[in-house]
């Protein structure tokens, strides 16, 4: 804003020039604090892309486009086909399918824990808690958020496994590895109730009373407006509640490497071991292989797959949020 | 009236729905001046605050009865003690008698929600939900059960709230298109689809313009032939052109004033009100 330049010397003084270039200092400071974000995404998709370049063709992207001459390691149709997933073994193999379904079965499992508790959480939140229930409640949910995921893969193998997990397998008669999928399944989703229910009941609690005045006066029960009213007029932000909690399944690490294992294969049987693709790069980053070889970059190449994955439920998370737009008055 | 009341009292160990049972609305039309609300020394607090002071009134069966006062004076919380809406606000308290027809609504064994399904609330905004007009009307008639013939009695409410012509072949749309006079009058039709006995209105048109006003001034007059309407408002003019009957309320939680609308505005008793009924728009 640039202050008045007529005749009065009063309103055109340096003090106001003074705030001026501060003003302008001060904006500069901040868009460059938030520009780190942006330039921090740009620099990883772009290492991503340069190193999962040459995975399959031997070198990288960069040198590529420089005139390097391709020499093809890995195909990608093996890549994307391909069953057997062991970049560092004697015989080598790199269909990623094993790890993919790995990462897609603790995600899909663990949704099936955290949604239908997060959102009955968030309900009662919202609608039935007294102001005294509902203030320990909260606190006590967001110190579950804020535990160490590793803890919660130690409390899988220490406490989930031996006492739920292989108990309930003898009695279906089947043998539970010390890491397997359901305890997985189980730690992730439990971990990830607090991003639901407190996402969702900040946009329960958004819904204007009006709405909930109507449906009472109309002798609705607390079931009906919670099932009938709230959730309807808040399904964009409940939804959205639950793809971020998909998305943090995806990129979940330490807790399904403890708790799941480093097992990877497509398998049916929940008592089973798999291999997450976070489980596979937290093996390859801290194991033997030589940095520049094809398993060493195999992590780029898996680590861009999972980007892939996670933008996609972000930008499916950006079109549920413009589909499902909360229209209150 | 003295009559009705004693029988009130006599038979108030019979519930809501059994109150209600015993007659068929061909009885009811039979004494269109029976008491269906009386309250007898109603207080209200909220909190440490008494907003109602010993609320005494009877009001009868299929008339237009408004409230009016200050704001401040607690005739939406009379309005509200009604159906019992005041107990969703947590520091609400209720002493003091109020009976719907020959039941005390305060009793123990009295559910508000069914209690609210004979109540039925116009609320000040209107506030549709965000769903089409055909779901706006017929969600009083999912969460009661009624699940028969849903079409004939949404089309019949929105007639009976003067709608039906403006909306009959965009039932599916949201009712959030609608302009504001017609969403409050879809407020109408979403509160009488279930058939209620009494209206309380909450005042339905201090939002509106002009022209949405008459018409629901309009509609509320038609609305007194089937059911037994109590309507607060601000606006003076309004209440002497559309009740039978007329309380007013003073600050403090006071009724000061009660009786025909006429008598009323013609002839108050008390000067207070005299005063301020004068004093607005004399």
């Amino acid at each position: 804003m640039s202050t008045d330049t007529d005749s009065d010397t009063a309103i055109t003084a340096g003090v106001a020039r003074a705030d001026r270039v501060r003003d302008r200092r001060v904006r500069r400071t901040l868009f460059g604090c938030a520009a780190i974000t942006v330039v921090t995404t740009l620099a990883i998709f772009a290492v991503l892309v340069d190193n999962g370049f040459s995975y399959f063709y031997g070198v990288k992207l960069h040198e590529a486009v420089l005139g390097a001459t391709l020499d093809q390691q890995v195909s990608l149709t093996e890549f994307v086909t391909g069953t057997r997933w062991a970049p560092d073994h004697a015989r080598p193999s790199h269909g990623i399918l094993p790890i993919v379904y790995g990462t897609l079965a603790i995600t899909v499992g663990s949704a099936f824990v955290s949604i239908p508790i997060g959102t009955a959480t968030a309900i009662y939140l919202s609608e039935y808690a007294s102001p005294g229930v509902r203030s320990k409640l909260k606190p006590t949910l967001e110190v579950l958020a804020g535990i160490p995921t590793i803890v919660y893969g130690f409390f899988a193998i220490s406490f989930v496994t031996p006492f739920f997990i292989s108990p309930a397998g003898d009695l279906l008669g089947y043998n539970a590895g010390r890491y397997n999928l359901l305890a997985g399944c189980i730690v992730v989703g439990v971990m990830t109730i607090p991003m639901v229910s407190s996402l969702s009941e900040d946009a329960m609690s958004a819904v204007p009373d009006d709405l909930r005045n109507a449906a009472y006066g109309l002798g609705a029960t607390k079931f009906d407006v919670s099932l009938r009213v709230v959730l309807p007029a808040s399904i964009s932000g409940v939804f959205a509640s639950y793809i971020l909690a998909v998305s943090r399944a995806i990129g979940e690490t330490m807790a399904v490497t403890l708790a799941a294992g480093q097992q990877a294969q497509i398998t049916g049987n929940p008592f089973n071991e798999i291999m997450t693709m976070t489980a596979y790069m937290v093996s390859m980053a801290r194991g033997e292989s030589a940095v520049g070889t094809v398993e060493y970059q195999s992590l780029f190449a898996v680590g861009m797959v999972l980007f892939v994955m996670t933008l996609t439920m972000n930008l499916i998370n950006d079109w549920i949020k413009r589909r499902y737009r909360e229209v209150y008055q | 009236m003295s009559h009705a009341s004693t029988t009130a009292e006599s038979e108030d160990s019979s519930t809501i729905d059994t109150a209600l049972s015993t007659e068929s609305r061909d009885d009811r039309s039979s004494r269109p001046d029976e008491t269906v609300i009386r309250s007898s020394g109603l207080d209200v607090y909220y909190g440490e605050d008494q907003a109602l002071d010993g609320i005494d009134m009877e009001i009868p069966a299929r008339k237009v009865t408004a409230l009016i006062g200050p704001s401040g004076c607690g005739k939406s919380t009379f309005l509200r003690s009604i159906n019992r809406m005041n107990d969703l606000i947590d520091v609400a308290r209720v002493d003091g008698d109020l009976y719907f027809r020959r039941k005390n609504v305060y009793d123990a064994d009295v559910d508000p929600v069914a209690l609210r399904r004979k109540i039925g609330m116009v609320f000040q905004k209107p506030n549709p939900f965000p769903k089409s007009i055909r779901d706006n009307v017929a969600y009083g008639l999912r969460v009661q059960g009624k699940t028969d013939d849903v079409d004939g009695r949404i089309e019949e409410a929105l007639r009976g709230a003067a709608l039906w012509d403006e909306v009959e072949d965009r039932l599916g749309e949201s009712g959030l298109e609608l302009s504001g006079g017609q969403q409050q009058r879809l407020c109408i039709a979403r509160a009488i689809a279930t058939d209620p006995e009494v209206i309380l209105m909450d005042e339905p048109a201090s939002a509106l313009d002009p022209v949405a006003t008459a018409k629901i001034e309009d509609l509320i007059e038609d609305l007194a032939r089937e059911y037994t309407v109590v309507i607060v408002t601000h606006n003076m003019q309004q209440a002497a052109r559309i009740s039978d009957k007329t309380a007013v309320f003073l600050t403090g939680g006071n009724l000061v004033e009660f009786g025909d609308t006429n008598e009323v505005f013609s002839n108050p008793e008390n000067d207070r009100v005299e005063d301020y009924i004068t004093g607005k728009f004399g």
